[in-house]
């Protein structure tokens, strides 16, 4: 069973130690220092945050002594020439009907490491990390050093290989808003998702264009779309523009995935070749951000309703997890010991997990609950944290 | 020599810093924080992107003046100049 949670939050990392006399968090850690994730390698203990410094760029932080001490490395970088197509945030005085013009080109910088993921027990040192502008990094020395992904990067979808001149083919991929923070309008890659089997089988998830596959370890890449849903452009159908806020599978069934999307919740158990919509609006299960899977059961999975994407808060004041159990043909609402007036709080992507019969998640208002029944009861681990951005066991 | 002077904030990371004077070679500004990135390995990490550009909340200064070249860092510090950096704090 987990022994630690990680936090990311606004002003640091919060790791709680299961003890004796329950959950304690300890003293606050990168303090002052927005962390956008946190998480543990399950290889060798190591422990990450990412850095979402306003001032200095991200960084991420790597802990090799349980988190004692910390180093920053300042590798994730991209290389010279790598450039993208730039979004164009639509203002109140945008024409649709307007003639395309030209795209317009950007030199790539990093404005956020959104998401940590770990390679197979046969490949130490290998590591993946999703950024803001949407390209997926790669280190295979524990994070010391790091390589941009090309053929993600140069993705058809986006306009092919601009290092050397422009672009090939229309770009797909829409901004995400988290990038408005940073003053621009761009994608960011926030799930990455390693198949246990064969670490050479890959998906991540793309805001805002959608899930794509690899199944050669990220030399080759394809869209993995089919049967999902949009309500916000013409063809709902589209191959690209999707909207996921998370993807996750089943370490156990791993062909089993699960995502919460801008849309509502959808579900695959052919490893993303087909995605079903198994939402449940009239018991609130559509809008919000994360979701968490079974270690073992593919059909079993987790996620924390919220009121529509309008509002982004809980559904009339009342907090609860809803669970399936049978792949979303139905839900559960789980609401023992979670607060039932007056909480209006927002679970982000990275704010919820599921370790064994372990659940946590954590809101931007600093409360943090924790289940060790599947979601059945829950108890309040803190009120007063800062902003959660992200939930991790370690 | 120019004498260079910084926000403290960066003492966070560069604790070997504080309460030295801190001085390099005339030259671009450019120059003049690669050589600051000589005597502290990853400065420049901390001020500029990986485009070689000044980060969006950092400032620097050539005593009164504001660098307005933020990506070129072609503007010209001299013998006897005062390099200011400095960060925009903000939020809650």
């Amino acid at each position: 069973m987990a022994e630690t949670l990680l936090l990311g939050t606004r002003k640091g990392t919060v790791i709680i130690d299961r003890q004796a006399a329950g959950w304690r968090a300890r003293p606050i850690l990168h303090a002052g220092v927005p962390v956008c994730y946190a998480t543990r390698d399950p290889r060798d203990g190591t422990l990450w945050a990412s850095l979402d410094h306003g001032h200095w760029g991200p960084k991420l932080s790597r802990s090799r002594d349980g988190g004692k001490t910390w180093e920053d490395i300042s590798s994730l970088k991209y290389p010279q020439g790598a450039r993208h197509i730039a979004q164009v945030l639509p203002t109140p005085d945008f024409d649709p009907e307007a003639p395309v013009g030209e795209p317009e080109y950007a030199n790539a910088t990093v404005y956020k490491i959104w998401h940590l993921a770990f390679g197979g027990e046969e490949q130490p040192g290998r590591m993946y990390a999703g950024t803001i502008p949407g390209g997926l990094f790669v280190s295979d020395d524990g994070g010391d050093t790091w390589t941009l992904n090309r053929p993600l990067w140069d993705h058809e979808s986006r306009g092919g290989d601009l290092f050397t001149g422009g672009a090939t083919s229309e770009n797909h991929w829409g901004g995400t808003p988290a990038s408005i923070d940073y003053g621009v309008f761009e994608p960011g890659i926030h799930s990455i998702i390693v198949d246990p089997r064969d670490p050479d089988h890959l998906h991540v998830a793309v805001s805002s264009a959608g899930v794509l596959e690899s199944t050669d370890g990220g030399q080759s890449w394809t869209g993995r779309n089919r049967g999902m849903l949009m309500d916000y452009l013409p063809n709902p159908e589209a191959d690209w523009g999707h909207d996921p806020h998370f993807v996750t599978h089943c370490p156990g069934q791993p062909d089993h995935l699960w995502q919460q999307n801008h849309c509502g919740v959808f579900y695959s158990d052919d490893g993303a070749r087909n995605w079903k919509k198994v939402s449940d609006p009239d018991m609130g299960v559509n809008f919000g951000f994360p979701v968490a899977v079974d270690d073992r059961d593919g059909r079993t999975a987790w996620v924390v309703p919220g009121r529509s994407d309008a509002q982004r808060m809980t559904i009339d004041g009342g907090l609860f997890v809803a669970r399936t159990e049978d792949g979303g043909q139905s839900w559960q609402a789980l609401r023992k010991g979670l607060p039932q007036e007056d909480a209006h709080d927002i679970v982000l992507r990275h704010a919820l997990d599921a370790a064994g019969d372990l659940l946590c998640f954590g809101s931007t208002t600093g409360n943090a609950y924790l289940s060790e029944d599947r979601g059945e009861t829950w108890q309040c681990l803190g009120n007063n944290f800062p902003p959660i951005y992200s939930v991790r066991f370690g | 020599m120019p004498t260079i002077k910084m926000t403290s904030h960066l003492y966070r990371f560069f604790p070997h810093l504080k309460n030295r004077t801190l001085s390099t070679p005339p030259g671009s500004v450019a120059e003049v924080l690669s050589a600051i990135n000589d005597q502290a390995p990853g400065f420049t990490d901390y001020i500029l992107d990986e485009q070689g550009a000044l980060r969006r909340h950092v400032k620097v200064c050539i005593n009164d003046t504001i660098v307005i070249d933020r990506k070129g860092l072609s503007d010209l510090v001299q013998d006897g100049d005062t390099v200011f950096i400095f960060q925009a704090l903000s939020g809650g």
